[in-house]
């Protein structure tokens, strides 16, 4: 009599273990899935902060008032002046090499900054001024304390000789490290220290405005007709399979489009957020027409009938009343389309939005690149202080994405309404 | 009388130009909703045109067949080697190859993330945990890319070296490692709306004659939901052989007809990029070769996507 329930209970057991497993295996996989992503985020955080800040030197420069004229402080050499300043604060820089390393401590554009600095207060001409630079982008990382030291000297990027005047300077209490305004501020830079993102920003502001105001429109109006106008016919079917298809065609073919018809073919400017967004446009209109269709789907027909009850027209009552209840579902999509426009790098590639620029973009017809272009650009560059500038230009996208869908989010759950 | 006729004919008059106003907005709409058509359209000529073009100068049957694939253009008319070669099957074979590892990565994951939401989760895990995972989707590719690349492929290239493989630093599995993750979202949410609409009378029945739910699952649930998770799968593979950015940051230029995952292959994504960026002149076989491998992307997703709608579609009606 007690065999069969041993074995039943045996059995029981190993089924109950099998659940446990099973459900073991659904938690584990969200868990490897969501570690990854908490890495991927920490990492890139962590190299990234870094490039918020920068290592500024303080250098006593002399301003002589005979080699600078006055009227016309612009066309000084401020970077001869610059080098003898270094030279006469560390004279034992004698040989060229040496000299050569000098200079290297501080940034390529350091001239640039004292050129500023005498433009804004030209009382420092004829005095021997203490003026902050940036210093450059190995010094910067070596008092940051990212090169180490006791590494053989020809393999890392910072000489003996240059450590022992950036801790000479150290002790001298001309080196800084202040919030680096310029990375938020400035365009981009062959010299890492110099670099910033705010043209790579601009860019990605004009092409999804471009974007904006081309797909919301369209995508919007496309949604009214299929939903509210057309009738079930293979016209409209065709339209809805097509919207469909081409929701899950790869961006890169947009960017070909792009590339073949608005370049070649209609002659449009290489480079531009102009070109850009309307590539954009079109690879983000599915998204806004599949989301609004589905908050106009969502409107009760109810509102419909009783427009059309006291004598409203078709057009009428899909304008007055229908689309402006679907309208924060549609807002909403089209926001999630915007996001995804505003990661979207591989089309911006194909139109050439991929230049070395250093100006910030002051309209849709200049040249241009994106945000993402700028850290696809920054990762390819060799220079070990482009790697922080990368991260930290991630972090800045990220930002942006997450205000964006936070917009969404708020849109959604503040008017949209339930029936 | 009088009147009468004239009010008659202002109503007349209004509805004549109600009538015009309502056709007008009509045709408004039609055109817009043609810029989708228009587009596909825009798509499909442009690549085939290129294409042609390209299929002038190098024989179609050398860019379907053909196992080398080193662009060049001549310099001189006479140069040695100035043809250059133009045979897809390595970047195919590199694309298939990178898309099979990353899709091995997210179906495990994809699919038991879904059975757990559905299945398991409380709505209150289930409201905090799909967003999350969404989140991933959410993240530009370019992200993704640049940790393959400063990351997992050095991760790859320490760890191989250290029990004796020789792993490129380019290697496909570091590509393949990062679009697995970017994909798990797409079979997650897919595949959890078709396990959801899985009917609760055969959940039900299946409770009802002794079955656990893992059980249940595994000869219920996931029997029913399969045409619904096989569209889910070719989506996820139609974005996997299409994604771009992931690839050219963390795959290899080079192309190499290998099925080896540890060394560096190169994608048709990939060389659409490297040969339309920097200088180019339009004409040259080599630019237009770019179109040829859009064409074949175009195509290549294009049959996924059907199949994926078409599977998905016929699913839906079988329950409602």
């Amino acid at each position: 009599m007690t065999e069969p329930i041993n074995i039943h209970l045996a059995e029981g057991n190993g089924r109950h273990r099998a659940e446990t497993r099973f459900k073991a295996y659904g938690i584990i996989a969200i868990a490897v899935s969501l570690g990854f992503l908490c890495v991927m985020v920490v990492s890139i955080g962590l190299r990234g902060a870094p490039a918020f800040t920068q290592t500024f030197i303080q250098i006593g420069i002399e301003l002589p008032a005979d080699k600078i004229d006055r009227k016309d402080i612009a066309d000084t050499r401020f970077g001869a002046l610059v080098k003898s300043a270094l030279r006469e604060m560390f004279p034992d820089a004698r040989t060229r090499s040496d000299k050569k390393q000098l200079y290297r401590l501080i940034s390529a554009n350091a001239e640039y900054t004292v050129r500023e600095r005498v433009i804004d207060n030209p009382d420092l001409i004829g005095t021997n001024a203490n003026l902050w630079v940036r210093a450059s982008s190995d010094a910067d990382l070596f008092i940051r304390g990212n090169i180490d030291a006791t590494l053989d000297e020809n393999q890392r990027r910072i000489s003996d000789k240059q450590i022992a005047w950036l801790e000479q300077l150290k002790t001298a209490q001309k080196v800084e490290t202040r919030f680096n305004t310029r990375f938020l501020t400035g365009g981009d830079s062959r010299e890492p220290e110099q670099a910033g993102i705010l043209g790579a920003v601009v860019g990605s502001v004009f092409s999804l405005t471009v974007c904006f105001l081309l797909a919301f429109p369209l995508g919007v109006l496309t949604a009214v007709y299929l939903e509210e106008f057309a009738e079930r016919n293979r016209i409209s079917r065709l339209i809805e399979v097509n919207i469909n298809n081409l929701a899950a065609v790869p961006s890169i073919v947009f960017g070909l489009l792009g590339l073949a018809i608005f370049l070649n073919f209609f002659g449009f400017q290489r480079s531009t957020p102009l070109v850009g967004g309307m590539v954009l446009a079109l690879m983000t209109l599915p998204t806004i027409i599949i989301a609004s269709r589905a908050s106009l789907r969502a409107v009760p027909p109810s509102v419909r009938e009783a427009a059309m009850g006291i004598g409203a027209s078709k057009v009428q009552t899909t304008f007055h009343h229908v689309v402006p209840l679907a309208m924060p579902g549609m807002l909403t999509g089209s926001i999630i389309g915007m996001a995804q426009a505003l990661g979207e790098t591989a089309p911006l590639l194909m139109i050439g939005m991929v230049a070395f620029i250093a100006d910030v973009p002051q309209g849709i017809t200049d040249a241009a690149t994106a945000l993402p272009v700028q850290i696809f650009l920054w990762a390819d560059s060799p220079e070990r202080g482009f790697l922080e500038k990368t991260s930290a230009a991630i972090m800045v996208l990220l930002v942006f994405l997450v205000i964006m869908n936070l917009i969404a989010i708020y849109l959604r759950q503040r008017l949209e309404r339930r029936w | 009388m009088n009147e009468t006729t004239s009010d008659q004919i202002v109503i007349r008059r209004s509805s004549a130009r109600r009538k015009t106003i309502e056709l007008l907005i009509t045709a408004i709409l039609i055109l817009c909703s043609l810029v989708a058509v228009l587009t596909t359209i825009g798509i499909v000529l442009s690549l085939a045109f290129e294409a042609f073009r390209f299929f002038q100068k190098v024989p179609i049957h050398e860019f379907l067949f053909g196992i080398e694939w080193s662009p060049q253009t001549a310099l001189r008319a006479d140069q040695v080697g100035s043809s250059g070669s133009f045979g897809a099957i390595p970047l195919v074979t590199g694309t298939l190859l990178i898309s099979a590892i990353a899709m091995a990565v997210a179906t495990p994951l994809g699919l038991m993330s879904a059975i757990y939401l559905a299945e398991y989760a409380s709505s209150r895990a289930r409201s905090v945990i799909k967003p999350l995972l969404e989140l991933l989707a959410g993240i530009p590719t370019v992200v993704y890319g640049f940790f393959a690349a400063l990351v997992i492929a050095p991760m790859l290239r320490n760890g191989g070296e250290s029990v004796g493989f020789s792993v490129s630093s380019e290697s496909a599995l570091a590509a393949g490692l990062a679009m697995g993750i970017m994909i798990v979202p797409l079979i997650s949410s897919l595949s959890d709306d078709v396990i959801n609409a899985v009917p609760q009378s055969l959940r039900d029945a299946s409770y009802g004659i002794g079955a656990t739910k893992a059980e249940t699952i595994r000869k219920i649930i996931l029997p029913a939901a399969v045409p619904g998770i096989a569209g889910s799968l070719l989506l996820a593979a139609s974005r996997a052989i299409g994604e771009t950015m992931i690839v050219v940051m963390a795959a290899g230029l080079a192309a190499n007809l290998t099925a080896n995952p540890l060394e560096a292959v190169t994608t048709v994504t990939v060389q659409i990029v490297t040969l339309l960026t920097g200088d180019q002149e339009f004409d040259s076989a080599k630019t237009l070769s770019a179109f040829a491998l859009g064409l074949l992307l175009f195509i290549m997703t294009l049959i996924l996507n059907i199949l994926a709608l078409k599977i998905v579609d016929r699913y839906k009606e079988q329950y409602d």
